[in-house]
């Protein structure tokens, strides 16, 4: 097994979300849910409680809907693990306004700790590229991930973080989709249809 | 414009219903509407690799404010059934069109458990299913099946039976 990642997970979720102006965000569910939450919680957050490995196509219908926006989806190793075909998706139908940045456990962390193939075999960022992804990135020091951030607004690139497996307490946003879709919709001023 | 099909009928139904963005995996049964919507500087057509992927793709788009629908063989409907949660649960609509294989002179045998099983699963995941059987009022059954997923905010799914779409022929 590789070396596990060493940065909290909360620090780093803080430093991609600081600032988020009128970015749209959407997060896989489980701890990048939370971690979103707890940098702080707004209307122009989608968060997805279940759906796993949607995240990433979700991310891809709204930069298409929104191609002056920018979209960042902020999702698991599992999640990505789960939907990993949309990698190739999304590079073929291009989207330059959608990044994607993955928090890094190596592990199941909600269902037990199990180790997850970013731990055992498989690196993301090399399949995101091998896909067709014109930036790839991972990052394992909290300087990388500053350096991070801007890219994340600016171009369309896929990161992996090498976080710490270390689990935190949960924290919380709404769980009602219809609540969080209606919200989204309104604050993007599309509710109207 | 007389000799128009059903599925030019039906992808106008489509521009009608203010679809914008179409998710697909290629299937024969919609290669026609797969090339409309190339050709259509107006659509964005958007190749999957795996069905549920345009399930999120549609609930991405309507978060975004704009509409899009979902092209299928019945044989992609099982892998959509957990994906089918989110516009369930985010009270989204969504509509997808499904040709229908393993119901109708059937050649490959691999097809028919998901084709006989396609109404029922999708029911029991909460899609509103409708059926077209005929050319002459397939477009009618897809702009009304839209109205029903945009105006009332809930999954519905278009079934092209095998005798509508023609059987495929496997040439030996």
């Amino acid at each position: 097994m590789r070396n596990d990642g060493t940065l909290d997970r909360r620090a780093v979720a803080a430093a991609l979300l600081r600032d988020p102006g009128d970015l749209l965000v959407v997060t896989g569910l489980g701890a990048p849910t939370y971690d979103a939450a707890a940098a702080g919680e707004r209307p122009l957050n989608f968060y997805l409680w279940g759906a796993m490995g949607g995240a990433a196509m979700v991310g891809l219908g709204l930069a298409l809907a929104q191609p002056r926006r920018r979209v960042l989806v902020l999702t698991g190793d599992g999640e990505m693990l789960m939907g990993m075909g949309a990698l190739a998706t999304i590079a073929a139908a291009g989207a330059p306004n959608l990044a994607i940045a993955v928090l890094d456990n190596a592990r199941y962390g909600e269902t037990g700790a199990q180790p997850s193939h970013t731990g055992l075999t498989t690196d993301l960022a090399a399949v995101a590229a091998a896909c067709g992804w014109p930036a790839t990135v991972t990052a394992r020091d909290m300087p990388a991930v500053e350096a991070l951030r801007p890219r994340l607004r600016q171009e369309h690139v896929f990161a992996v973080v090498r976080i710490s497996p270390a689990e935190l307490p949960r924290h919380l946003p709404p769980r009602d989709g219809a609540y969080l879709a209606d919200r989204f919709r309104r604050a993007l001023d599309v509710g109207g249809d | 414009m007389s000799q128009t099909t059903w599925q030019a009928q039906v992808y106008a139904a489509l521009k009608d219903a203010r679809i914008v963005q179409l998710g697909y995996v290629p299937d024969a049964g919609h290669a026609q509407l797969i090339e409309a919507a190339h050709a259509d500087p107006a659509m964005r057509a958007v190749v999957l690799t795996t069905e549920e992927e345009g399930i999120a793709l549609a609930a991405g788009a309507w978060l975004g404010g704009q509409r899009a629908a979902l092209l299928m063989q019945s044989s992609g409907v099982g892998n959509c059934i957990n994906m089918l949660s989110l516009p369930v649960t985010c009270r989204m609509p969504f509509l997808t069109l499904i040709t229908m294989r393993g119901e109708w002179a059937e050649f490959n045998p691999w097809q028919v458990p998901m084709g006989t099983a396609t109404p029922a699963v999708l029911t029991a995941a909460g899609v509103h299913v409708r059926r077209a059987d005929h050319p002459g009022d397939a477009a009618e059954i897809v702009a009304a099946s839209a109205a029903l997923a945009f105006d009332s905010a809930v999954p519905v799914a278009v079934l092209f039976s095998q005798r509508l779409v023609g059987a495929k022929v496997f040439a030996k």
